[in-house]
């Protein structure tokens, strides 16, 4: 595969939210608001890349039995940066986020990359799939927090984008609408490969 | 804080649902949730552990990371505590009840990487809970796990005749369900929420 391809393969037509299910806890808690999906996106892609990089560069190394461990530390280091960081520049991001930043540890996601692409594959592809699916990752949550966050709040990046008559959806902030709007674009995009598939 | 470990525990379990409130555990709620027995099989574990490990990160946090000044590391330190309590369990199960064993040992590695449990530990930190309210909050946190996915495994069990649309099925009409047993247990909040 060309890096494009591999890029393309893991961002849209693999996607780990919608067609793996994977990572759904953090894309249902941070998307109330855009600001906070954005930011939390980007720190999944950053540990995503790294992460890759890292564990590809020492996949010949590793013991298969401490594997699963040496690939958790790994994430984990870049995760602990990712929140310094952001305490660092972003404290009422970083605030509002809470225990998610520590939980891109535990997301499926950056594991399920390690194990089905970074073990077997050459750092820098490993690196193109990380970022594809971070991409993929950030899409989802932009998307859901722009329904959530329009209807919620009456506003888009903390930006009042609604009139003056609007009246706030008081379930959309609530943690309800997230399952359901997740639901919602899973049966679209399940629906749209059927009927390619055909 | 001034819950009470007795409040914060009922608070856990109805109000504060870990699963339908803080969204943690998708991922092995959304993928074990198709039988009633190995979802109660893999709660009871959840439970088990959840309450075991917040008191164990609890006492870590608050004796070896606070007095070394090494609070950042404690992603890193919850995680191998985790795994190292949920890895020496496995051992202990095996060894001494090789029944009890065959019935939840599959499930045990599943746990380590549940963002439930390390979720949990997360927020005790951040909440700065007591010893006794970290327990309450640990052990109401699993029982309400627990009481999410023997839901929707009965739930789900019921759908199987049922005519659902092709693209809906599986982790989808899960989800919908999800979500309207959130709607319902929002109908607990005016007990008491912990935020």
């Amino acid at each position: 595969m060309t890096k494009k391809e591999i890029f393309v393969v893991s961002a849209f037509k693999d996607n780990s939210v919608w067609r793996q299910i994977l990572g759904i806890c953090s894309t249902l808690a941070v998307t109330n608001l855009m600001l906070n999906s954005l930011i939390m996106g980007l720190g999944v892609i950053f540990t995503l890349a790294l992460s890759t990089f890292t564990i590809s560069l020492i996949r010949e190394y590793t013991p298969r039995s401490v594997r699963m461990m040496a690939q958790t530390l790994i994430i984990g280091a870049y995760v602990i940066i990712v929140d310094i960081l952001l305490k660092a520049w972003l404290p009422d991001v970083s605030k509002q986020l809470g225990p998610y930043v520590g939980l891109i540890i535990t997301n499926c996601i950056l594991m399920g990359r390690a194990e089905a692409f970074a073990a077997q594959n050459k750092p820098l592809d490993s690196m193109i799939d990380g970022i594809g699916a971070g991409v993929g990752y950030t899409l989802v949550l932009l998307v859901i927090s722009f329904i959530r966050e329009l209807l919620g709040f009456g506003t888009l990046f903390g930006v009042r984008v609604m009139g003056e008559g609007w009246i706030n959806w008081s379930i959309m902030v609530m943690a309800p609408s997230a399952f359901f709007i997740l639901a919602l674009m899973i049966w679209a995009i399940n629906t749209y490969y059927y009927k390619e598939a055909k | 804080m001034g819950i009470t470990p007795f409040v914060l525990f009922w608070a856990a379990i109805f109000t504060s649902n870990i699963l339908l409130t803080n969204f943690l555990g998708m991922c092995s709620y959304l993928s074990v949730s198709k039988e009633v027995e190995s979802s109660a099989g893999l709660g009871i574990a959840v439970t088990f552990v959840l309450t075991a490990t917040a008191g164990l990160n609890w006492l870590v946090y608050k004796y070896i990371l606070v007095p070394f000044h090494i609070e950042y590391l404690q992603f890193i330190v919850f995680i191998i505590v985790i795994a190292a309590f949920v890895q020496l369990l496995e051992l202990i199960i095996e060894r001494y009840v090789p029944a009890l064993y065959y019935s939840l040992g599959i499930f045990l590695p599943l746990i380590t990487v549940n963002c439930a449990i390390f979720g949990v530990s997360l927020f005790l930190v951040i909440r700065n809970y007591s010893f006794l309210q970290s327990i309450a909050f640990g052990a109401g946190s699993g029982i309400g796990w627990l009481l999410a996915i023997l839901m929707l495994a009965g739930i789900r069990n019921r759908l199987k005749e049922k005519l659902v649309p092709a693209g809906l099925r599986g982790a989808g009409i899960s989800l919908v369900i999800t979500g309207i047993m959130a709607l319902a247990f929002i109908g607990f909040s005016g007990i008491q929420a912990v935020q």
